[in-house]
């Protein structure tokens, strides 16, 4: 958004600052997710949920710190973002915390387990740490070209993260996917953290080589194939990480970082042969991984025909991946148009992952096709402010950072939605702010963070010109 | 660098649209197909989510419902008398659905039907816990009783039907089974439902209107129908032509009676003694298309829905002429249940008018409102009414005369008509023949029960002594006398 100047001499008009906007809508934010566990509260138990006023007030305090910090020192960014993942958050917390009141999952629990532990609580707690991410990284980062400067430490420290969960000791296996860290009593997923760095290393090592990517090629059989040298870094680090995925079981994130490579390489270079490259090695990479990887297989058999394959699945695996396919798609079919209602669905039916990999389903059952086209269109409005603020960004690395970002997420929820309504075979990640976990929504927080930052730099009128000495003299003269 | 930009953001946007589209095609398009799905544990929840309706007989309830307090299914159908109700209510099983009544109804016992919308959005106002509505019976208490206990502890069906209504009054089927042993979902529900699936004496099934036998003797009455609404018989006290050692057409063998003095006997007297070779000889005389009319016009050859489905009866519709003669006595092909029989005794005891059997006389809302109450329909008119007169003489006349006489109730006004069966089957008639008896009280108000009593196959009764009028004529007589006791 170029800054609207005034060519006399009086000076810049400023662009409008947007805050009030971002407050009215933080406003609505909080509301809604405050109604919701009304509604949940009187649906289940008939009476006002007791912990109503606290998750209400927690995330209103909450959104009011974020507004405040954006306000104090980020007064120019987008004003749609913050308001649109503080509404996302609520809601998960509200989904997360009705799930917790299910008699079917509390039951599951005690059997398995012995005790239950509700994960509204330490969900709000990571919420907490989210926003402080959030306020941390605005605080910090005020100006996001000085992460340009971290390029090569991004990509060691991606590679780093990477790396974590496959540390003996370190690593824990949770349910087949080796992706967690276990640090005192936290899990952490540093796979959620690494798309953020990995997406500063690339936009920095882009933004330097983007025209001998892009010039400096040869051709062959109609695409532009660039030099070894300039290609080489990238390649590696790409591809070592995918492995370090494919090697982890975490095939969602290995797509996700391919994705947002791609997209990223082909707005940096404006060549399109990076996307028909692009296809052909992910065609290549699905194709071997599908064909070796047992666990991707139960997935796509789960994925082409999931009630047939309760029939014909030959192992407990694949039996496992299609019986919650199953689940997932009648919890989707039993929402209908306007869902159960909040509360009154039997989404707990998925058991295991409701409220983390599949809680998409849980909106889609009690809040029907209308609650998922919502959902979807806030999950389609963060990605194209993220785009918007790419598009309006003044430099190049602002401009493939936060086209990275947003492409990253878009493709995620691609990924995520997609997989859970059946579009795709499942890959098995988190609907950024509304699936329970810690690092998801730490790390998204920053993501967001690091867009307000962005759109800041990006909205920010440029400073007024210095007084010219003149000034008296040109000034129009009245007869 | 804007340029791809915009074009990715254009991808973007076709991602969430794909979303979008993918979204309506699940939650719009395939939303009933998913909801209807065998898989979706959501039906069974929703049908013991709420205290379910009642079957109810005589005013009372003969089911119930218990809090289970079970995560999945709140609810557990628990049954009073569930054996000897068994053939009736059905069962609604957590684990193994449900069947019969308990599933045809389902939408008014779970309360979900469109036309309890009313009271369900009054409840939610209301803040009344949704409850379903109830279904009412015809069945009479006193009479299955009779039926239940008359078989014992043989193998057998009793159905008794009200002629006049079509009311069913009686629907008892032996071995029965418990519906409350299998009404949850434990390992003890799956062992008691296992055990009923491997038992040889196949305890689930409803004999009464899914099971078909052989009819033998007592198919007569339908074959003495055909020779009088034919024409083939004026006068049933007049010698028919019939030559002991009547030749089977087609063949070299010679009808065999089990009775003598069946040479020219009358059809009166041919029906008192149950002679093989009268009602082969007029079956054939009557021929093939003929009899098959009048057969399907009792019922034959089409399931009866009451509105639990039957079995279709089969009269054979391609047999020979000796297929004819033999199908004419009931053997053969032909097969019935013991409803169909008791749907042709009910039509001759009503004077020729066949009423449509059924079980399910109201259905009520859970306020009691009457939702639906099932007016007696008539299904068709197999013989005329002087006929249905003439064969009710005959059939009273083989109880008082005949071989029918355990049946007779001795009560003053009351005029009982039957007729004996003893169904030989299995290969060269080598198994334990079934014991048969059809029959009907008479006052002079009308015809108040019609019954058909079928016992398979009797333990301890040695095979010369399985009759008809020996095994079956008494449980009949005994469901007759509840069903005129309880109406005063």
């Amino acid at each position: 958004m170029s800054v609207v100047t005034n060519t006399t001499t009086i000076g810049a008009i400023e662009a409008p600052s947007r805050r009030n906007t971002e407050l009215a809508l933080l406003a609505f934010a909080v509301a809604i997710p405050v109604f919701a566990y009304l509604n949940v509260g009187l649906a289940m138990d008939g009476k006002v949920p007791a912990g109503m006023l606290g998750y209400g007030l927690g995330l209103g305090l909450l959104a009011a710190v974020a507004h405040l910090v954006v306000r104090k020192w980020a007064p120019y960014s987008d004003p749609l973002l913050l308001p649109l993942a503080t509404l996302l958050n609520g809601m998960g917390l509200v989904l997360i915390w009705r799930l917790d009141q299910s008699p079917r999952l509390i039951a599951t629990s005690m059997r398995r387990y012995g005790t239950f532990n509700p994960d509204a609580p330490s969900q709000m707690m990571y919420s907490a740490i989210g926003i402080a991410m959030f306020v941390g990284v605005l605080l910090l980062l005020k100006d996001h070209r000085v992460l340009q400067r971290y390029t090569y430490i991004s990509m060691v420290v991606s590679l780093i993260l990477l790396l974590l969960p496959l540390v003996p000791g370190l690593g824990a296996d949770v349910f087949g996917a080796k992706i967690w860290i276990r640090i005192g009593g936290f899990s952490i997923q540093p796979g959620e953290f690494a798309k953020l760095v990995l997406a500063v290393f690339f936009s920095g090592y882009l933004m330097v080589k983007r025209d001998a990517l892009a010039l400096a090629s040869r051709r062959f059989m109609g695409l532009y194939l660039p030099r070894g040298r300039d290609l080489g870094p990238i390649i590696t680090i790409w591809a070592v990480s995918l492995l370090i995925l494919v090697f982890e079981n975490d095939l969602g994130t290995s797509l996700l970082f391919f994705g947002m490579f791609v997209i990223m390489l082909y707005v940096a270079t404006e060549r399109t042969s990076w996307i028909v490259m692009g296809l052909l090695m992910a065609v290549a990479g699905a194709a071997v991984v599908g064909s070796t990887a047992s666990h991707v297989k139960s997935r796509v058999a789960a994925w082409l025909d999931p009630f047939g394959c309760l029939e014909t699945a030959t192992d407990q695996n694949m039996l496992n991946a299609c019986d919650q396919m199953t689940q997932v798609l009648m919890s989707f079919g039993s929402g209908g148009i306007l869902g159960t209602g909040l509360g009154q669905g039997n989404s707990d039916l998925i058991q295991f992952a409701a409220n983390s990999d599949f809680i998409f389903a849980t909106v889609g059952e009690e809040l029907g096709l209308a609650g998922v086209m919502v959902f979807l269109l806030l999950y389609g409005l963060i990605v194209e402010r993220g785009i918007r603020t790419s598009l309006a960004a003044r430099d190049p690395f602002g401009k493939l950072l936060a086209m990275g970002l947003s492409g990253a997420f878009a493709l995620q929820i691609f990924v995520v939605a997609g997989g859970v309504m059946g579009l795709i075979p499942l890959t098995g990640m988190t609907m950024p702010f509304l699936a329970y976990g810690g690092s998801s929504v730490i790390a998204n927080w920053a993501l967001i963070g690091i867009l307000i930052r962005i759109s800041d730099t990006a909205r920010r009128p440029a400073p007024a010109p210095a007084p010219s000495p003149d000034a008296e003299m040109t000034q129009v003269v009245r007869p | 660098m804007n340029k791809p930009l915009r074009r990715v953001a254009i991808f973007c946007g076709l991602l969430i649209l794909a979303l979008l589209v993918r979204d309506n095609w699940l939650q719009f398009v395939r939303a009933d197909e998913l909801n209807a799905h065998p898989k979706n544990t959501r039906v069974r929840i929703e049908r013991y989510a709420n205290e379910r309706g009642n079957i109810i007989v005589d005013g009372k309830p003969i089911t119930g419902s218990v809090d289970s307090g079970d995560e999945y299914f709140k609810f557990k159908r628990t049954y009073t008398d569930g054996p000897m109700w068994a053939p009736v209510t059905g069962y609604a099983s957590q684990a193994y659905d449900a069947n019969q009544i308990e599933k045809i109804e389902d939408g008014i016992l779970t309360g979900n039907d469109d036309r309890l919308f009313f009271d369900r959005t009054l409840a939610m106002f209301t803040g009344d816990k949704k409850k379903g509505g109830d279904v009412v019976t015809t069945l009479n208490g006193a009479a299955q009783k009779a039926a239940f206990e008359g078989l014992g502890n043989k193998t057998g069906a009793v159905v008794a039907i009200e002629p006049s209504t079509g009311k069913i009054l009686a629907l008892a089927s032996t071995p029965s089974y418990d519906p409350s042993s299998f009404a949850g979902y434990s390992g003890k529900d799956e062992k008691a439902w296992l055990a009923l699936e491997k038992d040889k004496n196949k305890p689930k099934q409803n004999r009464a209107i899914r099971e078909i036998y052989p009819p033998g003797s007592v198919f007569k009455v339908v074959t003495a129908a055909a020779a009088l609404e034919n024409g083939k018989v004026k006068d049933i006290n007049a010698a028919t032509d019939t030559p002991e050692g009547w030749k089977i057409p087609l063949s070299n063998r010679e009808m065999v009676n089990h009775a003598k003095g069946c040479a020219n006997a009358s059809l009166k007297r041919a029906l008192d003694i149950s002679c093989n070779s009268v009602f082969a000889k007029l079956g054939d005389d009557v021929g093939r298309d003929k009899m098959v009319e009048m057969a399907e016009k009792f019922g034959f050859n089409a399931e009866q829905f009451t509105p639990v489905r039957s079995s279709a009866s089969v009269f054979d519709k391609t047999a020979d002429r000796g297929g004819n003669a033999l199908s004419s006595i009931g053997q053969f092909n032909t097969a019935t249940t013991p409803l169909q029989m008791a749907m042709v005794t009910a039509a001759i005891a009503n004077d020729g008018k066949l009423m449509k059997p059924y079980m399910i006389d109201e259905l009520r809302a859970p306020n009691v409102d009457l939702l639906k109450k099932t007016e007696p329909e008539e299904m068709s008119r197999p013989v005329s009414q002087e006929n249905a007169q003439l064969l009710q003489q005959m059939m009273e006349s083989v109880v008082t005369n005949g071989t029918g006489g355990n049946a007779d109730l001795n009560m003053d006004g009351v005029k009982v008509g039957g007729k004996t069966g003893t169904a030989q089957h299995g290969d060269k008639n080598a198994k334990r023949p079934y014991a048969w008896f059809i029959s009907y009280a008479k006052t002079a108000e009308g015809s108040p029960v019609a019954v058909a009593v079928i016992v398979e196959d009797s333990a301890g009764t040695s095979r010369e002594d399985i009759s008809g009028g020996g095994l079956a004529a008494p449980i009949a007589k005994a469901v007759m006398k509840a069903v005129l006791k309880t109406r005063g």
